[in-house]
């Protein structure tokens, strides 16, 4: 941005955005129209998909100003790093192959009815020609994304779906064109393109969920900013990137602030939550002289602390390092499709070549024999199959989308339908990791009271106070008007109301986390906050435990804190487990002949989220815990996990439904093209209904989420 | 035949035209954000129009 600045006056700058809270037309409407009111923005475009705005703006207007523009109409929102910029779409460049085929496939179908129809002498000639006219330049463009991935397969001597509709298609080409050049009765250019057009429209599908699935992924995982306030030589303050952090600096850590950087504290005294690296649930206090750790979340009062190791160095990345070894068992994994055709390619060429050798035999020439080989490798060519997977992904996808689970490529529902043994994390997995207010004195406090304790814990940012603020409004109340509201760092808010003096704070002695609410002549009010259970977690877990999967809690917490979890919710539990025990457990578990589902949310579970057979994240999770699951959830019901095992299960038995439904149209029409009978307009109507028959079964999984 | 000879070119034309039409379309940036354009229509645009 700074050399933007220097631009000279009256040039505008354009500046992108992310905003991950948009989801819906309102949303749109509210951010376009707080940019547009700024002096400054001459027009300010969101782009839905991406959850990014990007505005146009007169130099005078900083990137501050615009982020606080969003924050007064209620979004978070974060400048957009260079090296964040989105990856390319998928979709985008199957999209011109699609446009093609099918403008060539409607085109040269149309000349085809006339042949069919009884186009004789040079009329079929005629149309023949200009067949061959719009197919060849069009087979060329549109078969581009099968032929470079075959060719890719062939030079690894491997073999996958696209080498058999390569030689499928360049073969029926040539034949086409040759029947062209001598006048032959039958040319096959309709039936070639419409077999690239359903299949480019499967891989575009695919795409498409990849891309949507991606995009949503990304906007969790750019809302994090790593960094922390410098303390200059001076005095002076500068926030710095985490990237730009160097051992020897001070950081002034504020509470409610995770730790950009391992350091040791130099003053203040305060407690620190561990929970994302450790996963362990009672905070840890901290005094001048300690070593505390990246990730770890400041509680209670300010504190200096001193870098000691950054970046690479942290006792973060070592986890993180951890974790990227730790996904090979998935990527051993192999797609349905691949395996499929991985049968389906050396016996659709045997059957080929046999009935070549087999015509040959019987006498019928080089030419005949070779046409028929042809039409078998047509006949055969998996245009049902080539959707059978894409479509029925595509429409569970979509289904588990609207119900706030995010599916992040299609092979993750392949996965997660095999899971027959699950691990879950406690703090913030089974539990919501966040401190709620106990229930119980929530509804036994007075409107009153409860007003003026939202109000005083709305305006601090300390954990316990946003996490009482959040429930009161979740109750429905409003924020009493407050006078000389003033924070004291670990001691509380205080505050005047109607002239009395009210204060939330630390309680004088209470065991465990707990908020004291004191209002002039009023008895003190003491509101414990714990982490609680999520909502749903008995009857989820009881419905996985129905569908075959038995759970167990892997927490890094302590025994005392999972065995209370454990006798809650009916699982067993391993408790003290570090990352690498995590891991190991997995492993133990593959090794036994389990598939393994992990469902974590901290950094400390970023390597067992790799190594499982599928996992999940709620979307509360640490960046690291989103990035390396497979699903990631929205929203606190633990139900959304039955839901997308059911969801993929289902979906697996139509994609079995649809290869049985593909092949079963091969196994009527191969013996048709074997004796010779096959005609292209018999190839192009069967191919299009076992397309339709294959789109229509997967449709039937558009209530699959529910 | 004579009407062929018209009928067909006039086909193909009007077929180039709509895939000339998408290619401009997908060069402008209109299937960048189609979540977005979904939603768009669900706008009360109460100021004045642009």
């Amino acid at each position: 941005m700074t050399a933007l600045a220097r631009l000279p006056e009256g040039e505008l700058q354009h500046t992108v955005l992310i905003v991950p809270g948009m989801h819906c037309a309102g949303c749109m409407g509210k951010v376009e129209r707080g940019l547009k009111a700024l002096a400054g923005v001459s027009s300010a475009r969101v782009n839905l998909s991406a959850r990014q705005v990007a505005v146009a703006h007169g130099p005078a207007l900083t990137m501050p100003e615009l982020m606080d523009a969003l924050s007064r109409e209620g979004f978070s929102s974060q400048p957009r790093g260079e090296e964040l910029a989105p990856p390319a779409s998928a979709v985008k460049p199957l999209l011109a192959p699609l446009a093609v085929a099918g403008f060539a496939c409607m085109n040269v179908m149309l000349l085809s009815v006339g042949i069919w129809s009884g186009a004789e002498g040079s009329t079929r000639e005629l149309f023949h020609w200009l067949s061959a006219l719009i197919g060849v330049p069009a087979i060329a463009y549109a078969g581009r994304p099968f032929f470079v991935s075959a060719w890719g397969a062939l030079k690894h001597m491997r073999t996958n779906m696209d080498v058999p509709i390569s030689i499928g298609v360049t073969l029926a080409t040539c034949l086409s064109l040759y029947e062209t050049m001598t006048g032959g009765a039958d040319a096959w250019f309709d039936g070639t393109l419409m077999l690239l057009l359903f299949l480019l429209a499967g891989r575009a599908m695919d795409a498409a969920m990849r891309d949507k699935a991606r995009s949503g992924v990304d906007a969790l995982l750019r809302q994090a900013a790593p960094g922390a306030m410098i303390i200059g030589p001076g005095g002076e303050l500068q926030w710095l990137a985490a990237s730009d952090l160097v051992p020897g600096m001070t950081m002034r850590v504020a509470a409610g602030e995770r730790l950009a950087a391992d350091g040791e504290v130099i003053t203040g005294i305060s407690r620190f939550d561990r929970s994302l690296l450790t996963g362990e649930s009672a905070p840890v206090a901290t005094k001048p002289g300690e070593i505390i750790h990246a990730g770890t979340l400041n509680l209670d009062a300010p504190v200096d602390v001193r870098v000691t190791a950054a970046g690479q160095d942290t006792s973060l990345a070592e986890v993180a390092r951890l974790m990227e070894s730790a996904g090979q068992a998935r990527s051993r994994y192999v797609r349905i499709a691949d395996r499929a055709s991985r049968l389906y390619a050396p016996a659709v060429h045997s059957l080929a070549l046999a009935s070549f050798i087999g015509w040959m035999l019987a006498g019928a020439g080089v030419y005949h024999s070779t046409v028929i080989a042809i039409a078998v490798l047509i006949i055969t060519c998996p245009c049902a199959i080539g959707l059978a997977v894409p479509v029925a992904q595509v429409v569970a996808t979509g289904a588990l989308m609207k119900h706030g689970i995010m599916v992040k490529d299609g092979s993750a529902l392949e996965r997660l339908a095999g899971v027959d043994r699950m691990l879950i994390d406690k703090t913030g997995s089974l539990t919501l990791g966040r401190p709620v207010p106990d229930p119980a004195v929530l509804n036994a406090l007075p409107a009153s009271a409860a007003e003026v304790a939202l109000a005083l814990a709305s305006s601090s940012r300390h954990p316990l106070s946003r996490g009482l603020a959040e429930a009161l409004a979740a109750k429905g109340y409003r924020a009493a008007p407050l006078t000389d509201v003033s924070e004291k760092a670990g001691e509380g808010v205080s505050a005047q109301w109607l002239g009395k003096k009210v204060s939330l704070g630390r309680p004088v002695s209470a065991q465990g986390m707990a908020v004291a609410l004191s209002m002039e002549g009023e008895p003190v009010w003491l509101i414990p906050l714990a982490d609680r259970l999520r909502p749903d977690a008995v009857s989820a877990l009881s419905q996985m435990e129905r569908m075959g999967i038995e759970g167990t809690i892997l927490s890094g917490d302590n025994t005392t804190a999972v065995a209370d979890l454990a006798r809650q919710t009916g699982l067993t539990g391993q408790a003290n487990a570090s990352p690498q025990d995590k891991h190991d457990a997995i492993r133990r578990l593959q090794e036994g002949g389990k598939q393994v589902l992990m469902i974590g949310d901290g950094l400390n579970d970023g390597p067992a989220l790799a190594a499982a057979n599928a996992s999940i994240a709620p979307g509360t999770a640490s960046d690291a815990g989103r990035q390396a699951a497979d699903l990631v959830f929205l929203g606190d019901s633990l139900l959304a996990l039955p839901r997308a095992v059911r969801s993929a299960r289902r979906t697996m038995s139509v994609i079995r439904q649809n290869f049985a439904l593909a092949i079963g149209y091969n196994v009527l029409a191969v013996p048709l093209a074997i004796a010779g009978q096959i005609t292209p307009l018999l190839a192009a109507a069967a191919m299009s209904t076992s397309s339709l028959i294959v789109i229509a079964n997967s449709l039937r999984l558009i209530r699959s989420a529910r | 035949m004579n009407g062929l000879a018209l009928l067909i070119p006039l086909a193909l034309l009007m077929g180039l035209i709509g895939l000339g039409a998408f290619f401009w379309a997908l060069r402008k940036g209109q299937f960048d954000d189609l979540e977005g354009a979904a939603n768009r229509i669900l706008i009360d645009e109460d100021g004045p129009a642009e």
